[in-house]
């Protein structure tokens, strides 16, 4: 399984998420949220990016909660909530928005 | 992201048994694992070449290990008494997620090899050869089956299907057939320490951030300790505990618990998960590696308790085999139980007084409780008969002033699994997921209608998961799932004593 991408090949899972962290750039997160029938604006770049970020310092994606509150402080209440970020990311944070941002799915009981 | 094509069950007043529905979900399959997933926990990495002889070689080392397998396999009289108690059944109608039809699949298979009838008159003892098309439908079908042993509580023999699907699964692994989930999740916790790969690092920032939270929302500094040495008692919660929503509202309850009780205590990040997959697996030697941390965490941190989270399966590995696989625990304080669950912990300081609880915090809800299925018919609390059940509705009724049960026939040893046990919490398998939760939704429903009841407290992580994913599908609302500790972080009141 893999896309076609800028002639390059890049593997991913069933679900669509990329194997390897590594093979991510911001014109393939574009690529992938196309596929889904969204155009990354600033404000899902907002989310993209503090996931990127967490993702590098500790090396999973942050808990919802996490998500919400960081959402929160940095641009304020009215983004630090669920449903703004239910609305930019339908499928939800954790399924969407880490897909394109090209972190592992998280799975356990959740 | 296609949404794979879903039956949506319509929940009316009753649940009726469903017409025979063949092959309903024959094509819904889990994903396999990969080769490395495969060889990283000691399995072939693929199908191996001699897979019949292999597969069948491992059931006789089975059989010779459990007798209780062999005794399943042999004691069925096809009476018919299980055909309509599985919730994969009920909501789907595939007549192979009856449990007599699930256990049929390997006892076959059994007959023609270990049974003379088998041997010599395969037709007349229905024995049948593990051809390539039987092992595909193993794989289906025995990872649609949930683990909750609800088939064997009305087994007039009572066998355990859940044994059988574990051995299915086993031979499974051991012919290199892995299911991509269960296995991944359980190399995460032998590599991480916990289902979900949290790694250390961010266990402490989540934990600091919790404890931000509930200084900012109470004014009092409530923690969330992360390996502190010393600490009295290890609490060993499943990773979603420190991850998902309504979740880690029952961390934080856990949280206000300890520190109304002036109990020191402490997280592990060794042992970050009190949920043992491998219990999934049936494989031993998993079982025992997962187990093992908590062991180690418990000796390295000096505690004197162990008290395990909200998590349903966690609780069956905990209470049934934490002390045969990896005991003896006599390090620990003999006043207390070994292990002891946090609904046990939280009921004692109740009755001695230790914790005052306003229940009018919780009048904005009519809660009803999902017992689930392992706590409920795979393991005790509070060392009586039905203190499973007991206890979980004692700290309800305790922290809220409106409390409904659903029907009897669903609820206690009776209770529906969730439809996400077992190693089915996953994507690809949703439309067993709804199959399986359609009979819980159904008895909610019915409470919700006659009774109104707006909330369903759980005490197992991969429950509150299922249903907050299943909920939204059937136009009903993801919140209304709540923790039981959640139930009790609301009611708490810090600082008072009664």
């Amino acid at each position: 399984m893999a896309y076609d991408f800028q002639g390059k090949s890049i593997d991913h899972d069933e679900e669509g998420f990329i194997t390897d962290v590594g093979d991510w750039s911001p014109e393939l997160a574009s690529f992938l949220a196309e596929q889904e029938g969204i155009a990354l604006g600033d404000e899902h770049w907002e989310v993209i990016n503090f996931l990127r970020d967490y993702y590098n310092e500790y090396q999973i994606a942050p808990a919802i909660r996490v998500l919400v509150k960081q959402m929160k402080k940095a641009f304020g209440p009215e983004k630090g909530n669920n449903k703004y970020l239910y609305e930019l990311f339908p499928y939800g944070p954790a399924k969407q928005a880490c897909k394109f941002a090209g972190l592992p799915k998280p799975t356990g009981c959740i | 992201m296609a949404e794979q094509d879903l039956i949506i069950p319509e929940l009316g007043e009753h649940l009726p048994t469903p017409d025979i529905a063949e092959d309903a979900l024959a094509d819904v399959r889990s994903y396999p694992a990969k080769p490395q997933l495969q060889e990283a926990l000691g399995f072939p990495t693929e199908l191996v070449e001699d897979w019949e002889e292999k597969a069948i070689a491992k059931m006789g080392e089975l059989l010779e290990k459990y007798r209780s397998l062999r005794l399943y396999l042999d004691i069925c009289v096809k009476c018919g008494a299980c055909t309509d108690k599985c919730q994969f059944f009920l909501g789907s109608g595939d007549p192979k997620n009856m449990p007599v039809a699930r256990q049929d699949l390997l006892r076959q298979v059994y007959r023609k090899h270990f049974t003379a009838g088998g041997k010599y008159a395969p037709d007349l003892v229905g024995a049948k050869p593990l051809t390539r098309e039987m092992l595909d439908e193993w794989f289906t079908y025995y990872h649609q089956c949930s683990q909750c042993r609800r088939c064997s509580l009305f087994c007039p023999y009572g066998i355990d299907t859940a044994e059988i699907s574990m051995a299915a699964r086993e031979i499974m692994d051991s012919i290199g057939m892995g299911q991509k989930y269960t296995n991944e999740v359980v190399l995460k916790c032998h590599q991480i320490g916990n289902n979900l790969g949290i790694p250390e690092a961010a266990l402490r920032n989540i934990c600091e951030g919790v404890e931000e939270d509930l200084e900012e929302e109470t004014g009092v500094s409530i923690r969330v300790p992360v390996n502190e040495a010393g600490a009295d008692v290890l609490l060993v919660a499943p990773s979603a505990d420190f991850f998902a929503e309504p979740h880690i509202d029952g961390l934080i309850g856990y949280a206000k618990v300890f520190h109304q009780a002036g109990i020191s205590w402490t997280v592990s990040s060794h042992a970050s998960e009190a949920g043992n997959f491998a219990m999934y697996l049936g494989s031993y030697e998993h079982m025992h590696k997962v187990s093992t941390r908590i062991r180690t965490a418990a000796i390295d941190l000096k505690v004197k308790r162990v008290v395990m989270g909200e998590c349903g399966h966690a609780w069956r590995a905990a209470y049934s085999f934490l002390n045969t696989i990896c005991g003896p625990w006599d390090f620990l304080d003999p006043n207390y139980p070994i292990p002891q669950h946090i609904c046990e912990f939280t009921q004692d300081l109740i009755e001695r007084g230790g914790l005052a609880l306003d229940p009018t915090a919780n009048d904005h809800m009519t809660v009803t409780f999902h017992d689930s299925c392992n706590p409920a018919r795979a393991a005790g609390m509070g060392g009586y008969p039905g203190g499973q059940f007991e206890i979980p509705r004692s700290i309800i009724r305790a922290c809220c002033n409106k409390y409904v049960d659903m029907h009897p026939d669903f609820i206690r040893e009776k209770t529906f699994c969730c439809g996400g046990g077992g190693g089915l919490l996953t994507e690809e398998l949703m439309p067993v997921r709804i199959a399986g939760a359609t009979p819980r939704l159904q008895a909610l429903k019915q409470v919700m209608d006659n009774d109104g009841v707006t909330h369903m407290a759980a005490i197992c992580a991969i429950c509150k998961s299922q249903f907050t994913a299943i909920l939204p599908k059937v136009d009903m609302d993801p919140d209304m799932i709540v923790s039981l500790h959640q139930l009790v972080s609301n009611a708490i009141q810090l600082g008072a004593k009664d």
